[in-house]
């Protein structure tokens, strides 16, 4: 399958998530400016992390009008599987193909670090092969991934189990002490309704590898590899 | 034309910059400081006829750029204009 990773002024994340899928993986991967109109023939899309504009006026405000942002509506308007991470997620909540927004985290501070999230559920393109309650340890790198939003659309997130991740201990609990930005509910990743566009914080293209410290993520790539293998069409 | 956008957090939203500055001024003994929300100020300079129209766009790019409506509220204010 081919993998369409959009590249922002700024992105820094894309060439692990090229690494990801066309190196560890053997998948086709295309790296997609974001100044162009089309993704190509692309089955499933990666939005990096990363600081794209420079995180100038909020983070992602200013990728959103990038012109590639309009293929990639149309892509996850037709059900296609997309995947922001970190910045990546940022862009899809200031595009509107994501609620929420994010805050900066409650201590200040940039956490770069391992921690442990919660798969809730895994009817999404990204966590077919996930079991709900499987633990993954993958990193964090991010100044602003405080996610909020207001008490009705975390109540429509909860009743539309769209929490598809969650700040946890190494065991799964879901605890204050695990929650490393001040995030409501602990939570490192959520779906769009329809649940092919998938948003967390975390980074699983940096765990790929045992030796760079988890290879954990992989199941993310690993899950919509299988699921356009086995339906051959990216409905899920 | 000269608008002025101030963009804060909304009331409801923790403002975490906000609380790292009182509790500096806390530090330096301005214990009257009650709370500080910090926030965001934009001058726009439109190429518009009336003070009507400068801030019906004005409040339109606060809307639609300036602010993010999810964790955000902006004022807007128009050079000349006591709004």
């Amino acid at each position: 399958m081919k993998f369409a990773v959009v590249v922002f002024p700024g992105s820094n994340c894309d060439h692990e998530a090229q690494y990801t899928t066309e190196t560890v993986l053997g998948q086709d991967v295309s790296m997609v400016w974001h100044r162009e109109t089309s993704l190509g023939a692309a089955d499933a899309v990666i939005l990096p992390g990363g600081f794209s504009h420079g995180d100038y006026l909020r983070t992602g405000a200013i990728a959103r009008f990038s012109p590639v942002m309009s293929a990639v509506k149309a892509f996850a308007d037709r059900g296609g599987p997309v995947l922001g991470i970190c910045n990546g997620f940022q862009i899809l909540q200031e595009s509107g193909l994501l609620p929420g927004a994010m805050l900066r985290n409650n201590d200040l501070r940039f956490h770069c670090e391992f921690v442990h999230i919660r798969v809730e559920h895994a009817d999404t393109p990204f966590t077919r092969l996930c079991t709900p309650g499987q633990v993954l340890k993958v990193p964090i790198s991010h100044g602003e991934g405080n996610f909020f939003a207001d008490p009705d659309v975390m109540a429509r997130l909860e009743r539309d189990r769209r929490v598809i991740f969650r700040y946890s201990t190494a065991t799964g609990e879901i605890t204050d002490a695990a929650n490393p930005n001040g995030s409501l509910a602990n939570i490192a990743g959520i779906c769009s309704e329809k649940r092919n566009v998938v948003g967390l914080m975390p980074h699983p293209e940096r765990a790929c590898d045992t030796r760079l410290g988890s290879d954990e993520g992989l199941i993310l790539f690993k899950s919509v590899i299988d699921v356009l293998a086995s339906s051959g069409t990216v409905a899920v | 034309m000269k608008a002025r956008v101030f963009v804060t957090l909304k009331p409801s939203v923790f403002d975490p910059q906000g609380r790292a500055i009182v509790e500096a001024l806390h530090s330096l003994g301005y214990g009257q400081a009650n709370d500080v929300r910090q926030g965001k100020y934009f001058v726009l300079d439109l190429n518009v006829a009336s003070a009507a129209e400068a801030e019906k766009m004005a409040k339109e790019i606060s809307d639609r750029v300036l602010a993010n409506p999810v964790i955000e509220s902006f004022t807007v204010e128009i050079d000349g204009a006591a709004k």
